[in-house]
């Protein structure tokens, strides 16, 4: 009974007319130009400065770029996609990533230690990639249909669906990847109304938790990196290493910065991962405070095209995924900023679109495109 | 039954939507604020201490070592020299386990528990990464080469090559000049500015000997240069760079044909010999008996080796010449007869009858000559060649210890020589004061008769008996000794600490009693003087190691041989115009006469008939040529 219920509501257009208004080119093409026209900045700074961090090495920027023609495409693909359709494979999606989660702890390619990746006819990836956009997509496909603010045996099982490809992605270990697809699907949660009481209970069972995670659940690497966050001196010339040589970095810089190519922290070797995960340091001494300024605008710029399009959003399913996917994207540049300024302890995060890398580029872009599948959708005016 | 789902409220969900993006945007923009807090903070406030810390990290400030200069005897001999040694480094950043390669090294050359507890202490203390940690010194030909041969599988570990002292004559001039060594900890706090700056990446020091004494003028000046190094400490180049400026080369007094002469003339046994030159106060030859190998100490002396020097009971490491405190004995009896000449108390027709003992009045307690029976009658000349304690006592006693004392102290006897070595010792020449103070008891007439003969509480050192012995034949003219006689190309002047006013005739009764101890047939020391070719003035001594009680005879056999007298000589040659003035002091020797104006001899023999002659031919040689080097020896003794 309330099945068919469901079922109906969930058919109905949410509006009563559909009636529709003239599409422009962009609309046509499904690409929202102006999250278009940030990003590209964006992707032009960061290849400027990735230029610099890999002391002029055009080989890797060359690659770099591919990766972005790739990502780009992968945008403007995924753009053309219908939304229902997103939706109603959502879960089919989730359960593949969660099953490859799986076959990566069973047979996966170590790398550093960690058991991350994936080999697929020559082709290597994580399937932890894959959750990045199935969690939020999932999530939201799943709350859309429910009567929202979401009621306790829905968040509960929304919830079993955030944990169980985390606690897989913990077990390869990737702490950093694991929060980070969790956020995913808990900002779906935040934006579906989730009441505040809930909200709030949850941190408070976090902050009780504490003791007994930091006691038998983080490794000892791990339980260093927090330390060391707050005592980088103790160990100067190893874990504290990173930490001492980014602020190095970031402070000499100073308000203009050491000019484009000449930061003697990064090529003098000093800096540490200054291609992937530290690169805003090298960004910060070559650029100084002005030069992290335009960054943090160019951010900005993303993230408030980012929640419009969700404002604007024609449906539950779209406005909940939009909204995700945008704040999930503010996070990882926090949380990288953050950890890189010594605000937080070293977690492996990217800084999206700038940091070299393949994989999560495209993943990035991916959910950028649906970002503008969501902007273009065919508008439909409500009575 | 189900419980039925409400039906979805679009217009509230899109509201409530709408908060959630309002306090989204908050969040957002107050995480972003933060972050721009943090790096205002670092790129603004904190600049400059960034600044300061980046250019820390890219410009290190290399010392570069000045050479140390050389140390050259009288003839140019070299005495320490600098040479190449080679260390082997690892730079732990570069090795993936530690002790996997360590392990692999010792087996390829001895490495010691102690070199790796060493190098683990470095390791850990304040160093740069990517700085080499020394493991090991002194590596030999053979062991650079088995590395050479394994350095593929040796990442990390590398050989460095830098000049360390060393020193060619062994053990022959190891007190004198003495040895540099590794900077202790002791050291390192108590250097001053300039020290610290000096020594902050050197690793040796001058430890002894004229190496401590002259430290700064052979060590130079350090050089520096700014360099820009990346994090591997790779230099990149050269910003800035201040030469330095090498040590100052030293040419000493010391000759090392005469300081071998002196080791050979001691033949294993202990003791100390010291020859001056008269004319200068030069120290020509400066031996403690046993010594050991400087060298051992360059780089760091093992445990064992240490062990066997400390250990050793015959005290290898001890200067007894500047820092063994002997009774003077019999040698003071010259001089305090002049003393005695001077105040009158003897004149050279006073005598008195030697029974083999003296006895003051109103005192049972003998005082004993050495020679049971005594001398007879004897006036100062011949208290003086037979060496007769009776005499001495009675002029002792009524010279007073306060003249005594005076005129003792203008021979240098209490006071440091001011030699330019380090650590000498001031001995001890009684005095009513010194008693009063340190014993806490008044002088009595019997400590007068002690000192007369140069016993009870009286200590020199051998260099004090010798500057004692060159200013008697310098006519009281006292220099103060020294090594160095020329600093880089400025020759060291003579100093003269003091003049002994005397009058003339009783100089020359002095000079031809010491000349008698030599040449008379009744002299203490014929036996030497017997044979040579030219004239010598001297005394003999024997210094008592135990004190002898009353009803006692002193009987060697009996005595542990650490037990028995110090052989004591001192002396000077040629008689007529005095060039070299020797003390010899040979441990538990039993007789001056016997033991240690032998050795005295020998010297004089190498120093008078063949370094003299054998140096004039050179000068002359370059001087004039075809000039013939005279025949036969110089000096010919006048009868």
């Amino acid at each position: 009974m309330s099945v068919r219920q469901h079922d109906f509501l969930r058919r109905m257009p949410e509006a009563s007319y559909d009636l529709r208004n003239p599409r422009s080119l962009w609309q046509i093409i499904h690409v929202d130009p102006l999250l278009l026209l940030a990003l590209l900045l964006l992707t032009a700074y960061g290849m400027l400065v990735l230029f610099s961090a890999s002391d002029s090495n055009v080989y890797m920027v060359k690659r770099q770029a591919i990766f972005f023609l790739l990502a780009y495409s992968a945008m403007f693909a995924i753009a053309q996609v219908r939304l229902s359709i997103l939706s109603r494979w959502a879960i089919v999606l989730y359960l593949g990533g969660v099953a490859l989660l799986v076959y990566v702890l069973l047979f996966g390619v170590g790398a550093k230690g960690a058991q991350r990746w994936v080999s697929l006819g020559g082709f290597r990836f994580q399937p932890s990639e894959i959750l990045k956009l199935a969690m939020p997509i999932t999530i939201a496909a799943y709350l859309s249909s429910k009567s929202l603010p979401p009621r306790l045996k829905h968040i509960f099982f929304a919830l079993v669906l955030v944990v169980v490809p985390c606690v897989l992605i913990i077990k390869q270990p990737d702490l950093g990847t694991s929060l980070m697809v969790a956020t995913s699907g808990l900002m779906v949660l935040f934006f579906s109304g989730l009441r505040w009481r809930y909200i709030g209970s949850a941190f408070a069972v976090i902050g009780l938790s504490l003791w007994p995670m930091w006691q038998f659940v983080l490794h000892d690497y791990q339980k260093q990196r927090v330390l060391t966050l707050f005592n980088p001196e103790a160990d100067k010339l190893g874990a504290g290493w990173n930490i001492i040589q980014s602020k190095t970095a970031i402070g000499s810089g100073g308000f203009y910065g050491k000019g484009w190519l000449s930061g003697t922290q990064s090529h003098l070797d000093f800096l540490p991962e200054r291609h992937t995960d530290f690169i805003i340091a090298v960004l910060a001494e070559e650029f100084g405070f002005m030069g992290v300024l335009l960054l943090m605008v160019l951010y900005l710029l993303i993230v408030a095209r980012g929640l419009v399009i969700a404002l604007n959003a024609q449906d539950c399913f779209s406005r909940l995924l939009a909204a995700s996917i945008t704040l999930t994207f503010f996070v990882y540049v926090f949380v990288n900023i953050g950890m890189v300024s010594g605000l937080l302890p070293v977690v492996g995060v990217p800084l999206p679109l700038v940091s070299l890398g393949g994989t999560s580029l495209v993943t990035l872009m991916l959910g950028f495109g649906i970002l503008m599948a969501v902007s273009t959708e065919q508008r439909r005016v409500t009575v | 039954m189900a419980e039925l789902e409400p039906f979805k409220d679009h217009h509230r969900e899109v509201r409530i939507f709408g908060y959630r993006v309002v306090v989204a945007v908050v969040l957002v923009i107050g995480l972003l604020s933060l972050l721009m807090a943090r790096f205002y903070n670092l790129q603004l406030v904190h600049h400059e201490d960034y600044v300061t810390e980046s250019d820390n990290n890219r410009i290190l400030v290399q010392t570069v070592p000045p050479k140390r200069g050389l140390i050259y005897d009288r003839q140019g001999v070299l005495l320490a020299d600098n040479r190449p040694s080679y260390t082997l480094t690892i730079i732990p950043e570069r090795v993936v386990d530690l002790d996997v390669t360590i392990e692999s090294l010792r087996t390829l050359l001895s490495i010691s528990d102690r070199d790796i507890s060493d190098f683990h202490k470095f390791v850990k203390g304040n160093r740069r990464p990517y700085q080499p940690v020394p493991l090991r010194y002194r590596l030999n030909e053979a062991e650079i080469a088995r590395i050479a041969v394994n350095e593929y599988r040796l990442q990390g570990v590398e050989v460095e090559a830098q000049l360390v002292r060393y020193y060619p004559k062994g053990e022959l001039f190891a007190h004198a000049i003495g040895y540099v060594g590794k900077i202790n900890d002791r050291e390192r706090k108590n250097f001053d500015e300039d020290e610290e700056l000096r020594y902050k990446s050197f690793y040796t020091i001058g430890k002894v000997g004229v190496e401590k004494f002259y430290e700064k003028t052979l060590f130079g000046n350090i050089g520096f240069q700014h360099v820009e190094i990346n994090a591997r400490m790779r230099v990149l180049r050269v910003l800035e760079r201040e030469d330095p400026k090498p040590g100052k080369n030293l040419q000493l007094y010391l000759d090392s044909r005469l300081q071998k002469a002196a080791f050979e003339a001691m033949a294993g046994r202990r003791g100390a010999i010291v020859a001056l030159d008269i004319k200068t106060g030069g120290v020509l030859a400066m031996l403690s008996a046993p010594s050991y190998d400087a060298n051992l100490f360059v780089t760091g002396i093992s445990y064992k080796n240490y062990q066997a020097l400390t250990n050793n009971y015959d005290l290898p490491l001890f200067d007894r010449v500047l820092q063994g405190q002997y009774p003077p004995a019999s040698t003071v009896k010259p001089m305090l007869g002049l003393g005695g000449l001077e105040h009158k108390v003897v004149s050279p027709r006073h005598t008195i009858f030697d029974p083999g003992y003296y006895k003051l009045e109103n005192d049972n307690r003998l005082y004993r000559d050495w020679k049971r029976g005594g001398h007879g009658i004897v006036n100062l000349h011949k208290a003086i060649v037979q060496s007769s304690d009776t005499f001495f006592y009675d002029m002792a006693f009524r010279m007073g210890i306060d003249r005594i004392h005076t005129f003792g102290s203008q021979f240098g006897f209490g006071q440091l020589t001011g030699i330019d070595v380090p650590s000498e010792r001031a001995g001890l020449w009684p005095s009513r004061e010194w008693k009063r103070k340190k014993r806490r008891l008044p002088w009595f007439p019997g400590d007068s008769l002690n000192v007369g003969i140069g016993q009870g509480d009286a200590l020199a050192t051998p260099l004090q008996m010798a500057v004692m012995v060159a200013t008697i034949a310098n006519r009281g003219k006292r220099f103060k000794p020294h090594l160095v006689k020329k600093m880089g190309d400025e020759a060291m002047m003579p100093v003269v600490s003091h003049q002994v006013e005397a009058n003339e005739q009783n100089w020359a009764y002095i000079f031809n009693a010491m000349k008698d101890v030599m040449h008379a047939p009744n002299g203490t020391a014929r036996r030497i003087g017997r044979e040579s070719s030219y004239q010598m003035a001297g005394k003999t001594g024997t210094a008592q190691v135990v004190g002898i009680k009353q009803n006692e005879r002193y009987d060697s056999e009996a005595l542990a041989e650490r037990q028995r007298d110090h052989a004591l000589f001192v002396g000077f040659a040629p008689f007529d115009d005095p060039q070299i003035a020797i003390a010899v002091l040979v441990e538990n020797g039993e007789g001056g006469s016997s033991t240690a104006a032998p050795v005295a001899k020998q010297l004089f023999d190498k120093y008078l008939l063949e370094m003299v002659p054998e140096d004039r031919a050179k000068t002359a040689i370059s001087a004039t040529v075809g000039y013939q080097p005279p025949v036969g020896p110089p000096y010919q003794g006048v009868n």
